[in-house]
């Protein structure tokens, strides 16, 4: 089978991302959309080293992976903190910064 | 059988970097073994120190003839714009952490980690000074045996020091990125800047749902731009096979693949960096973050980052993408011009002076771009000029926000700065030397910086440009002149905010960032001559 399929996949993964990231409201999900986008990226990085037949698009996976993980740590530390002074993790409801 | 060849590590070039992220986990340490009493002078000794040895190290190689080497397997270019880059961010950082250290306009510290620490520290009702700058978090609390009556007046104005290790983090990751030559690497700096960052938005004592909301917004904004940021990295990767910027370069020459991967990879990889230079339409974060974020985090960011931020456009522009520029240039001037009409338009109404500066921010950030895209000699030597002069101003004008102060913190709507020459001038002659300072009138840093970055834009073609900055410039001037009127010809009101008399570090800060600003209006060529000869890596 072709790669390049690969790489449809991995934009359509992305575009589902991105929508998610503004559509929705809970600052968890907006946070898992995120995730959801830089696996697009890892698929398209081991895509991209098969079609070219060199290992670093692979490595690059792994940065990418540990780059995520401490993303997560903390985002959701933040995303607790904040959880814990409102009662609620709706990005809407933060709404005191604007104009 | 050979074992594996391990790439070659020039330790010289490297020491600013290693010093810096060295003293980080060091700070680390500290805060982890040491006790509460002391440990805020000893976690500001180790900054200050960390600083100054980075900054003579870079001075160093700066002065001497070392050349310029590329590293760690071409991971990392000290050249000359790096060393110019990585001076100007340790610079910069002396008067940002000195306004974090402060600890005389509030007690305790303007930050707090946990809100039940806040809630505890503050009982209701009985708020007083004592409660408020006491406590370092519970379980300190808890270890020490607790009641505030039970401490020294000492420990109660020690508060908390984990913003040490944290800013020493972000400077890390600033520095890599302002010499990062290949993508990956400026990805993982982007990231170890950007975290710190994030969490240090969220820690303010006072206001915190609006601390935390701006925490929360640049983290979830943040991410999203990494994202794209790293799209752009993968898309170039299966253009040139590598994520080194000169193979980038070359493969650009010559390559059979579809541009739509070049120049989307491009595309994707600036939107990123523009976010984090808060440039045009990718500003949005810039003025919620600014308000919320406790005020010497925000001097610290709106500096700092900037000059990282752009450091890295300027060397993803002139090495990796220098011939292909009139490919991709015609969109980048929509872009510029977006970001100073935007930055000037929306600065007008604003009536809170932290939102203004961070709509001032965004207009500057587009004469920024004037200058990186002129990709010349000339045009790198007047951005390079601009960063410095900017985040110095900025700092400084910072510095001065912290120390207007109401019932409940800073007051920081422009109604309450009315009459403020009236009440202190002395501060209010230094905010209006800075604001000049932004507004680029003679003698000051700013106008010797856009002068600069006008006339490289200039040489280079981009007159158009040039006229809608120059426009650009006389409205945002306007928002710049109406806080100076305000302050002077204003009846102050009779409940009207204090101006508190500010600690040494504040002090410091302050006059090193006016200081700084009125030098490179009087004397720019010391720094422009530094800034001249210096060319990219590659």
């Amino acid at each position: 089978m072709s790669p390049t399929i690969y790489l449809l996949l991995s934009a359509l993964l992305l575009a589902i991302g991105a929508v998610g990231v503004l559509v929705r409201r809970n600052a968890i999900v907006v946070f898992m959309c995120i995730e959801l986008m830089l696996n697009a990226v890892n698929l398209t990085l081991v895509t991209f080293s098969r079609i070219n037949g060199s290992l670093s698009g692979q490595i690059m996976a792994f940065f990418v992976m540990v780059v995520a993980a401490a993303e997560v740590v903390v985002g959701l530390s933040i995303i607790m903190a904040i959880f814990r002074t409102r009662r609620t993790t709706s990005v809407d409801d933060a709404n005191l910064l604007k104009y | 059988m050979t074992g594996p060849t391990f790439p070659a590590v020039d330790y010289g070039a490297l020491a600013p970097v290693l010093i810096v992220l060295g003293a980080a986990c060091l700070s680390v340490l500290l805060e982890a073994l040491m006790p509460l009493r002391g440990r805020g002078r000893a976690q500001l000794g180790l900054t200050l120190v960390t600083l100054a040895a980075a900054l003579v190290a870079v001075v160093a190689r700066a002065s001497s003839d070392a050349p310029a080497v590329s590293t760690l397997a071409g991971a990392l270019a000290v050249d000359g714009p790096a060393l110019f880059l990585w001076g100007t961010l340790l610079a910069l950082a002396v008067p940002s952490v000195l306004l974090l250290a402060d600890r005389s306009i509030e007690p305790g510290g303007p930050f707090v980690a946990d809100p039940v620490a806040l809630a505890e520290a503050e009982p209701a009702g009985q708020a007083g000074q004592a409660g408020r700058a006491g406590r370092a978090g519970t379980a300190t609390a808890r270890r020490t045996g607790g009641g505030s009556g039970g401490r020294s007046p000492r420990d109660r104005v020690e508060g908390h020091t984990e913003v040490f290790p944290l800013v020493l983090f972000a400077l890390g990751g600033m520095l890599v990125l302002g010499a990062a030559d290949d993508l990956l690497t400026m990805f993982v700096a982007l990231e170890v800047l950007s975290l710190p960052l994030y969490l240090l938005c969220g820690l303010a004592r006072r206001r915190r749902l609006a601390s935390q909301e701006s925490a929360v917004k640049y983290f979830l904004l943040g991410a999203f731009s990494s994202a794209f940021f790293l799209y752009g990295v993968a898309l170039l990767y299966g253009y040139a096979d590598s994520v080194n910027l000169t193979d980038i370069s070359q493969a650009a020459a010559g390559s059979l693949r579809p541009d739509s991967l070049l120049f989307g990879g491009l595309a994707l990889l600036v939107v990123g960096l523009m976010f984090k230079a808060s440039v045009g339409p990718f500003h949005t974060w810039t003025p919620d973050v600014y308000q919320g974020a406790p005020t010497s985090v925000t001097a610290f960011m709106a500096a700092c980052t900037k000059v990282a931020a752009f450091g890295a456009i300027l060397r993803v522009f002139s090495v990796g993408f220098g011939s292909t520029v009139w490919e991709w240039r015609g969109v980048l001037w929509v872009v510029a011009v977006v970001s100073m009409v935007v930055g000037a338009v929306l600065g007008l109404t604003q009536t809170d002076v932290k939102r203004m500066i961070a709509y001032s921010s965004v207009a500057h950030a587009g004469f920024l771009l004037l200058g990186a895209m002129a990709i010349t000699p000339q045009g790198l030597s007047a951005t390079l000029f601009y960063l410095l002069a900017y985040g110095f101003t900025t700092v400084a004008l910072f510095g001065l926000v912290t120390l207007v102060r109401g019932p409940d913190g800073e007051a920081t709507h422009l109604s309450a700065w009315a009459g403020l020459a009236k009440r202190s001038p002395v501060v209010a002659g230094s905010v209006t030397f800075l604001m000049l300072a932004l507004a680029g009138i003679p003698l000051t840093s700013g106008f010797t910086g856009k002068f600069a970055v006008f006339s490289a834009a200039l040489a280079d073609g981009m007159t158009p440009l040039v006229i809608v900055a120059l426009v650009v410039s006389a409205v945002a001037a306007f928002f710049y002149l109406r806080v100076i009127v305000l302050m002077y010809f204003s009846e102050p009101a009779a409940d009207g905010p204090t101006v508190s008399v500010p600690g040494p570090f504040t002090t410091v800060a302050i006059t090193l960032g006016v200081v700084v600003t009125l030098l490179l209006g009087v004397v720019p060529t010391v720094v422009l001559g530094w800034a001249d000869g210096l060319s990219f890596l590659g």
